[in-house]
């Protein structure tokens, strides 16, 4: 009796272990997002925890970086693309039972337009003349100027639709309508996700999911050896991605991710504001060493600031070859024929770090001696980002189609050129696909021959995934951990 | 024998790498700061008897600069605990009691009741990441060390017939501290730095390891194993070579330093005999 009683504890103790495993899913990723509010904050990692799993938006983005409908199940442009009609899908409710309705689009589109907007994308909406509901299931847009990339604009984490009964609390309790609400915050260590049951559309495989902060790369190696988490978005440490893929208990996806790593360059700081300066730095450099020396290999070469998976990418990767003695001629032509010393910061991740070593150690060959140091996030945005006090510094830029960065002046690299802030300006007007791709072209032309930053690679991005779970994505066409379709196939 | 064994490994670990730091003044195998991508994490081979590391620096190269990061750091830092804490010290001795001997005891205790590396850490991050806030960080904390040790040592030395000889022969108390009570302490003050020293390294191996210590491209012993760290089961020398260096440096240090006061300590010695 006793015997039985225990195998049946055994039992139901092994069915318990089977059943959380194929419930729930615990995802790891490198950084803590400081606030739950994807519409006031630049960090990724809020977007990573919660872009289509809590909050949706009336657009959204697909596996492969396509726009598809979210809130919005269609909608109709005007002839001359000024007025956008979005049919709303109808028994969408908010996490909190409220409804989801035109006046909530009015609402998050207006306070992310609004003159004391927080929103770290305001440029997403400039465009925008005024915002109506129609009815309770329509809303529609007006814009001052057509603008082809407003669905795109729309589906980004900075645009999602937010209620105004909720809106006080959302930094700590956010409330969306997605597959999955908010349950759990333990700062610090992890932010867990229950499936939403009054769900709108195809309910989420999954009832819990958990996503843990592990931003060292040794224990996140642990953490995933241990299978301590079940999935590693952007896994932090490329040399140990071998490893997994020899194992049997994992799978390593590596895609492409919209992360243009570059070498930021002051272009307002001396000598950086002579072209022959820049142009000089970006023969130095040598990309493939830096791919296989800081990333074990994983990155795309860039030679501007474009995705390469993207169709309008064009190669200008040989404007920029490496050729030191090129460099050298250059700065001897601008008057640097001893070189010079200037500052590079880099922030932690270790395309950064290590990357920086390389092409410090490239640019002193050439002349160039760099101050090296180190400098934690907040450091970096406080003095890099937001202080404009730096020569030189390496960073992803991991928004998609942020080309438009280089047409404003006061941006921390400062690039300043009339020209180019016309062409964006014609950019956003233009809705006919073909010139859309020529003006496109001819911006990554520009930012390339004025060699503004030193264009590095495209920034893989490697998912470490156990074996079993189905419907991560490859590919990070936005800083996103979507879990609505995945599950566990054992 | 004992005694003279503690010291010959001690002092023979000890000079291996405060040579090679020497040495790599005028010679190093590879030149450092240039890296080939191609030629890296290589086992040891003749070319490279260490290996190379991840950017295919010669590890041998790496760590003949690391001894010099490490001893150079360890030096000044030691120095500037000697050349603050000993004077202080005798201050304090020689003014038992006053209100000087107070201030100085209750600010030594004041420095000790922080733990040693978080304040580093402190000063390092405040102050930006360099060598010599390293150096500063962990010289501050070597102050107080030697503030009580010869105070406390001095005291002893204040109540014996020679000080007294002294004092009536009319000298004062600077006087007799210098001439009289520092020589009997230089014993002491050897076997601390020594050990002090050992500490040294390790506190700049741990700051560098962290990320606060010497930065790219000087080269620094605690940033090998932090960058070898995700590299261990690919590459186990990366993170091996390094680490033993630590280990052997700071093991000879202490061994010279026990073997060196076991030397010094006449009772030590006539039991030993």
């Amino acid at each position: 009796m006793k015997f039985k009683l225990l195998t049946s504890v055994a039992a139901l103790a092994l069915s318990a272990i089977a059943a959380k495993a194929e419930t729930g899913l615990i995802v790891g990723i490198q950084l803590e997002p400081p606030h739950l509010d994807p519409t006031s904050a630049a960090a990724g990692a809020i977007d990573q925890v919660l872009y289509s799993n809590v909050f949706e938006g009336l657009t959204r983005f697909g596996p492969d970086g396509s726009i598809n409908p979210g809130l919005a199940e269609s909608w109709e442009i005007s002839e001359d693309g000024l007025t956008y009609t979005f049919n709303l899908r109808d028994g969408v409710n908010f996490h909190d039972g409220t409804d989801m309705d035109s006046s909530d689009v009015v609402f998050s589109l207006d306070r992310a337009r609004a003159e004391d907007s927080a929103n770290a994308q305001k440029a997403l909406f400039a465009g925008i003349e005024s915002v109506e509901a129609v009815d309770p299931l329509t809303a529609r847009v007006t814009l001052s100027a057509a603008n082809g990339g407003f669905l795109f604009n729309l589906a980004w984490g900075d645009a999602v639709i937010v209620a105004p009964e909720s809106i006080d609390d959302i930094k700590t309790l956010p409330i969306g309508t997605g597959a999955f609400e908010f349950s759990n915050w333990v700062q610090g260590d992890q932010i867990e996700l229950a499936r939403n049951e009054a769900y709108w559309g195809t309910p989420a495989n999954l009832e819990t999911a958990t996503f843990k902060f592990i931003s060292d790369p040794t224990a996140a190696f642990a953490a995933m050896m241990a299978e301590d988490v079940d999935v590693f978005y952007s896994y932090p440490a490329p040399e140990n991605l071998p490893q997994f893929e020899a194992d049997p208990r994992f799978e390593v996806l590596v895609g492409s991710s919209e992360g243009e790593t570059i070498l930021s360059t002051n272009n307002k700081m001396e000598p950086f504001t002579d072209i022959r300066v820049r142009e000089a730095v970006a023969h130095a450099i040598d990309r493939q060493a830096i791919i296989d020396g800081a990333m074990f290999g994983l990155g795309t070469p860039i030679g501007t600031h474009f995705a390469p998976h993207n169709p309008d990418y064009v190669d200008l990767t040989r404007n920029s070859q490496y050729d030191p003695e090129l460099a050298k001629a250059l700065l001897a032509e601008a008057g640097y024929a001893d070189g010079f010393t200037t500052t590079l910061k880099l922030p932690p991740p270790s395309y950064a770090r290590r990357g920086g070593e390389i092409i410090a150690s490239q640019l002193r060959a050439v002349g160039i001696e760099t101050e090296i140091s180190n400098l934690e996030w907040a450091q970096w945005l406080e003095e890099v980002f937001r202080g404009k006090d730096f020569g030189l510094t390496i960073v992803s830029h991991t928004e998609s189609f942020d080309i438009g960065i280089y047409a404003r002046p006061d941006y921390y690299f400062q690039y300043d050129n009339a020209d180019f802030q016309q062409l964006m300006e014609d950019l956003t007007a233009e809705t006919d696909p073909e010139t859309r791709s020529a003006l496109i072209a001819q911006a990554q032309t520009i930012i390339s021959n004025d060699y503004v930053n030193g264009y590095l690679f495209q920034l893989a991005i490697a998912t470490v995934v156990k074996a079993g779970v189905e419907g991560i994505w490859a590919d990070a066409p936005t800083q996103a951990v979507d879990l609505t379709s995945v599950r566990w196939t054992n | 024998m004992n005694i003279s064994r503690n010291i010959a490994i001690g002092a023979m670990l000890s000079g291996v790498f405060t040579i090679a730091a020497l040495v790599s003044f005028v010679w190093i195998p590879y030149d450092i700061e240039a890296l080939s991508i191609a030629e890296r994490m290589r086992t040891p081979s003749l070319a490279h008897p260490l290996g190379t590391d991840h950017f295919g620096r010669d590890i041998l190269s790496m760590i003949m600069m690391g001894a010099r990061t490490s001893i150079a750091v360890a030096f000044v830092a030691v120095g500037i605990g000697m050349g603050f804490g000993v004077p202080l010290g005798l201050a304090a001795a020689a003014k038992r009691g006053s209100l000087m001997d107070e201030l100085i005891g209750r600010g030594n205790d004041l420095v000790f009741a922080f733990p040693s590396l978080l304040i580093a850490i402190l000063i390092t991050a405040t102050f930006g990441p360099s060598a010599l806030n390293a150096i500063i960080a962990i010289g501050i904390f070597n102050i107080p060390v030697f503030a009580r040790l010869t105070r406390g040592a001095a005291l002893s030395l204040w109540k014996r017939d020679f000080i007294l000889a002294a004092r009536v022969a009319g000298k004062g108390s600077a006087h007799i501290s210098v001439e009289h009570i520092l020589p009997n302490l230089s014993n002491l003050l050897i076997v601390q730095g020594t050990i002090q020293f050992s500490l040294a390294i390790l506190a700049e191996a741990a700051l560098s390891y962290v990320g606060l210590g010497a930065q790219p491209p000087t080269a620094s012993w605690g940033r090998m194993l932090a960058d070898s760290q995700t590299m261990i089961s690919l590459a186990p020398h990366l993170a091996l070579f390094p680490g033993m260096a630590i280990v052997l440096t700071v093991l000879g240090l202490n061994l010279l330093g026990d073997g060196l006061r076991d030397f010094f300590d006449p009772r030590l010695r006539n039991a030993e005999k």
